[in-house]
């Protein structure tokens, strides 16, 4: 730890002014005018008028029945996988794993697209299932779609924090158990499942906070009695003046933040410590012929839901006419050329928008961890949990608040804020700061503080030690954090919506939006819907590959 | 470099910059359209760059309505004629002199441009049904020809239909309805149609879309959906009812625009020969307002001005955007919202129909009072009052409380009759 200087509290305060700025300004705005009247004063009257309308209230238990069933339905997909690959020694763990990344690289409202194609009412599914049997199933029919699309997006979030608390798990306790004679199933709910329920937790308020927030999914499945559309709606088509569009959005922050802060309590509530932890690691047991035939049957089922959405886009990209029929019948490649000519300006603002965001990200990130990690600065913690908070902000929320707050703002060069490349830049680095944090405290607290001490004693200057020693040995998790950034910037589409003035602003996400929405246009949709999964697989391989680089034994500073 | 150089520098950039205008057109038009516009705009005046802001009609006028004066962007470019009326009654539109000369003053008995001179009609539209011809034939459907056709049991979740609140052109269909079959007559077509549908898509884009990959059989289109998807080879047909109009769709320069120049340059662009030809193009495929044009289309291209069109129903614009506001919102509480509901009343009506194979029945009857007839007759959308509250200003707190109560009372008097007529024409003998 080293002493406070003055430089240390300039930056600190130049941190903390930016946050204010963009993400607690905007923020309480939008709070403020959800419960101001026209003369300014406090008044509950949005909020009555909101409970007035049977629509307001059927939006809300939508949006609510919709979290909770994709919370359902995703676990009932993840539980099974997370337990399998940790305790059972087979060779589909791979499978698992890759599972867990291939629904995250495709953006939610690009795969529905795809699925209706392939679920819909004249999908492929239902068309062979009408051929054989006389029967449809209404998978994407109204909510059940926002559904099914949702779990297959979002399970991942469950399979993974769970696969990790299982990991931990002593498997002493479930040797106790098993000689206490429990065992199957009873074995599982008694001792497994609640100790590994923290991270059962964590993955599943995210899922429902994401799910709850999701606005481009609902929009392309035509689904607006939800709370996210109607937000959405009511901004777009009565304006920024209309107080109902507020209430929603408070609601949505306040669900947010409830769902975070409860899976939060949860885990602190409990005792989940657990005694030996390190070197015994669970003993894998083999699959029984049977047990392996059910384990490989349910990978394999999940494995081709999560890969139709891909497949799908895949081939409406190469489809010349897809109608009617479980196949397209003809194939081009026309629409990836209408792409690169029409729409080069849109993958370019990609890089661009997602490139300066992550930097950015990395930059406040590596500041902020060296604040919090290395000095003793009064209220360093503040500025972490700010950037946490940013966490439970939907896009939807940042967006309308940016566009009120920054309404008239001029800025020399750039002009009109709201109407400005500046204004995703910002939008996407402050909601993906939390990513890019933990990625920098990850890395620096990996790095001893003798390294800095020894460069100091030699008489570097103290932002030559940071320059030099630090900045260089935390390289792998600030890449990692600027991947992350980056990817998940790439795919977002809620703000992007919303913040989108210009067609020549818009980046890829809004570009597959505006072609979803034209006639002969959903080819060069997912054209360009292939070329952003690529894009974010590509970044997600690589980033997994800095981490996965980094094991524990080399980490910097413990060789010394 | 010395500084007479720098100068000499800066007067060689400084016209250049002067120059080059951006012209900025808000539109509710496809990407293939304003691609091509895009291309063959920049390619006939390369100092200028055409900027596209694709909005749908109603956030389009609430963009322009929230730009500050001197920052609006240049030229509005939409369908629905309403929408010029709205904005132009805002003091949003600013006239444009000029134009092509060979373009005439009417399409049958409708003003191709606005009398006071603040829009122009840059292309005209019908309004029609389009069918997957696949779609129907797996399903045995028989092909429509009217919209009567629509709102016959045989299509009971087969048809498509957008939002008037979401969709311009698809108010345009709606109050078309309306106009030429009368206000109680029109709703109960339009909600016997509505009934029938399988979804009520978010975007007039999805109907079409949606009948091109044989999601739904027959929607409610505006033309040139239905003819460029046919053009570019998808199993679709498109054909238009004689309840038609042909309205204009129309363009206009903004009022503060930041380079009304620019802007009419593109409006003159998009007028003249040149540009009016650009319609013609397959994925295009909508009626130029320049009637030679037509010679150079290709054989069986529908022509307005020939009579190719039976368009029997003369637009009222004044009586459209008048009651814009009520139909618009009527349709939300009576469909959009409550379309699940909707869609089980028609379907219990149908089946008991077919149960009591054309027996006369009250209930039956009364069911169908109930769900086909609109929660506000031809007396109350004649009231004055009525239609000024909701033309109201948003910020006038009292109007908007007492419009969200008339809504309300609409939504649950329509929930209402729908739960009743299932229950009605479940047990109707």
């Amino acid at each position: 730890m080293t002493r406070v200087t003055p430089g240390i509290v300039v930056i600190a305060l130049a941190i903390a002014a930016f946050l204010l700025a963009f993400l607690v300004v905007p923020v309480v705005t939008v709070v403020y005018t959800a419960f101001s009247n026209a003369e300014g004063g406090f008044t509950l009257a949005h909020l009555r008028a909101f409970a007035e309308i049977s629509l307001m209230r059927e939006s809300f238990a939508n949006s609510l029945y919709v979290a909770a069933m994709t919370v359902l339905f995703a676990s009932l997909l993840a539980v099974p996988l997370a337990y399998l690959t940790v305790r059972f020694r087979f060779r589909g763990a791979v499978v698992i794993h890759t599972l867990g990344v291939l629904p995250l690289i495709m953006p939610a409202f690009v795969g529905a697209a795809a699925m209706q194609l392939l679920f819909g009412r004249s999908g492929s599914l239902n068309l062979i299932l009408n051929d054989a049997f006389g029967f449809t199933v209404p998978l994407m029919e109204g909510l059940n779609g926002v559904i099914f699309v949702e779990t297959l997006h979002y399970f991942p979030f469950v399979l993974l924090n769970l696969a990790a608390s299982l990991a931990n798990i002593d498997t002493s306790m479930e040797e106790a158990g098993q000689n206490l004679g429990s065992s199957g199933v009873r074995l599982f709910r008694k001792i497994v499942f609640p100790l590994a329920l923290p991270g059962y937790i964590a993955g599943a308020s995210l899922v429902f906070i994401k799910v709850f927030d999701d606005l481009g999914t609902p929009l392309v499945l035509n689904v607006t009695n939800m709370l996210a559309p109607q937000a959405y709606l009511r901004v777009t088509s009565i304006g920024l003046e209309d107080p109902i569009g507020y209430v929603i959005c408070v609601i949505l922050v306040l669900f947010s933040i409830a769902a975070m802060g409860g899976s939060w309590w949860f885990v602190q509530r409990r005792d989940f410590a657990i005694q030996t932890r390190g070197g015994v690691s669970a003993p894998r047991r083999r699959l029984t012929p049977w047990q392996a035939v059910l384990a490989y049957g349910w990978i394999s089922a999940v494995m081709l839901l999560v890969l139709s959405p891909h497949l799908g886009i895949l081939l409406l990209s190469l489809s010349k006419v897809w109608s009617f029929t479980v196949f397209p019948e003809q194939f081009t490649l026309a629409h990836f050329a209408t792409v690169f000519e029409d729409s080069t300006r849109m993958i370019w603002n990609t890089f661009l928008y997602c490139g300066l965001a992550a930097l950015l990200d990395v930059v406040l990130g590596t500041a902020i961890a060296y604040l919090v990690l290395r000095t003793q600065l009064p209220g360093r913690q503040l500025l972490d949990h700010m950037v946490t908070v940013a966490l439970a902000m939907p896009g939807l929320v940042l967006g309308i608040g940016y566009l009120r707050t920054f309404r008239g703002v001029d800025l020399p060069l750039i002009g009109p804020l709201t109407a400005s490349w500046l204004i995703f830049v910002l939008a996407y680095a402050v909601r993906r700061l939390p990513f890019a944090l933990r990625s920098c405290m990850a890395a620096l607290s990996q790095v001893h503080v003798s390294l800095e001490e020894a460069a100091e004693n030699l008489g570097a200057s103290r932002w030559h030690t940071v320059m030099r020693v630090v900045v260089p040995l935390m390289m792998g998790g600030i890449l990692a954090g600027f991947v992350t950034s980056f990817v998940t910037a790439a795919g977002e589409i809620s703000e992007t919506i919303l913040l989108t003035s210009r067609e020549s602003l818009a980046p890829m996400s809004y570009g597959i939006y505006l072609y979803m929405q034209s006639i002969a246009g959903r080819g060069p949709g997912a054209a360009l819907g292939v070329i952003a999964v690529v894009l974010i697989g590509l970044g997600t391989w690589f980033s997994h590959r800095i981490v996965a680089s980094r094991s524990p034994h080399d980490v910097p500073g413990e060789k010394t | 470099m010395s500084p007479s150089r720098i100068a000499f520098a800066a007067a060689l950039l400084v016209p250049a910059l002067a120059l080059a205008d951006t012209v900025t057109v808000v539109t509710s038009f496809p990407k293939e359209l304003t691609a091509a516009y895009k291309k063959a705009y920049e390619a006939k005046h390369p100092g200028d760059k055409l900027e596209i802001l694709n909005k749908n009609t109603a956030a389009g006028i609430a963009y322009v309505r929230e730009q500050p004066a001197g920052s609006r962007p240049e030229v509005f470019w939409a369908s629905a004629p309403d929408a010029f009326e709205v904005l132009a009654s805002a003091k949003l539109l600013q006239k444009v002199d000029g134009g092509n000369p060979a373009i005439p003053d009417k399409v049958g008995s409708y003003p191709i441009n606005d009398p006071d001179g603040l829009y122009k009609g840059q292309a005209l539209a019908g309004y029609g049904i389009m069918w997957n011809t696949r779609y129907m034939a797996a399903n045995k459907l028989p092909l429509p020809k009217e919209w009567a056709d629509l709102a016959k049991p045989v299509y009971f979740s087969h048809v498509a239909i957008s939002s008037p609140s979401r969709s311009g052109t698809t108010h345009l269909t709606v109050e078309t309805i309306l106009q030429g079959e009368g206000w109680m007559n029109g709703w109960a077509q339009l909600l016997a149609i509505s009934g029938n549908s399988a979804a009520i898509t978010e975007r007039s884009f999805g109907v079409p879309d949606g009948v091109s990959n044989g999601q739904f059989g027959v929607g409610l289109v505006i033309d040139f959906f239905g003819l460029a998807a046919k053009n570019s080879g998808m199993p679709v047909d498109f054909v238009y009812p004689s309840v038609t109009a042909i309205v204009p769709a129309n363009i206009a320069l903004v009022a503060g625009a930041k380079s009304p120049d620019g802007g009419k340059r593109f409006i003159q662009f998009a007028l003249s020969e040149e540009g009016q030809l650009l319609l013609l193009q397959k994925e295009i495929s909508r009626l130029p307002v320049m009637p030679t044009i037509y010679g150079k289309a290709p054989a069986g291209y529908p022509n307005p001005f020939s009579g190719s069109i039976q368009a029997k129903v003369n637009f009222d614009s004044d009586l459209s955007e008048s009651r814009y506001y009520v139909v618009v919102s009527l349709f939300d509480q009576m469909v959009t919202f409550r379309h699940k509901e909707l869609a089980q009343a028609t379907n219990a009506i149908w089946d008991a129909e077919k149960r009591l194979g054309g027996k006369a029945s009250p209930q039956l009857e009364e069911a169908r009072k109930l769900v086909f007839t609109p929660v506000v007759d031809d007396r109350q959308i004649a009231d004055k009052a009525l239609l000024a509250l909701f033309k109201a200003d948003k910020k006038d707190e009292t109007a908007s409380r007492q419009k969200a109560k008339v809504e309300e009372e609409w939504a649950a008097k329509a929930k209402a009759n729908y739960a009743r007529a299932v229950e009605l024409a479940n047990s109707a003998k």
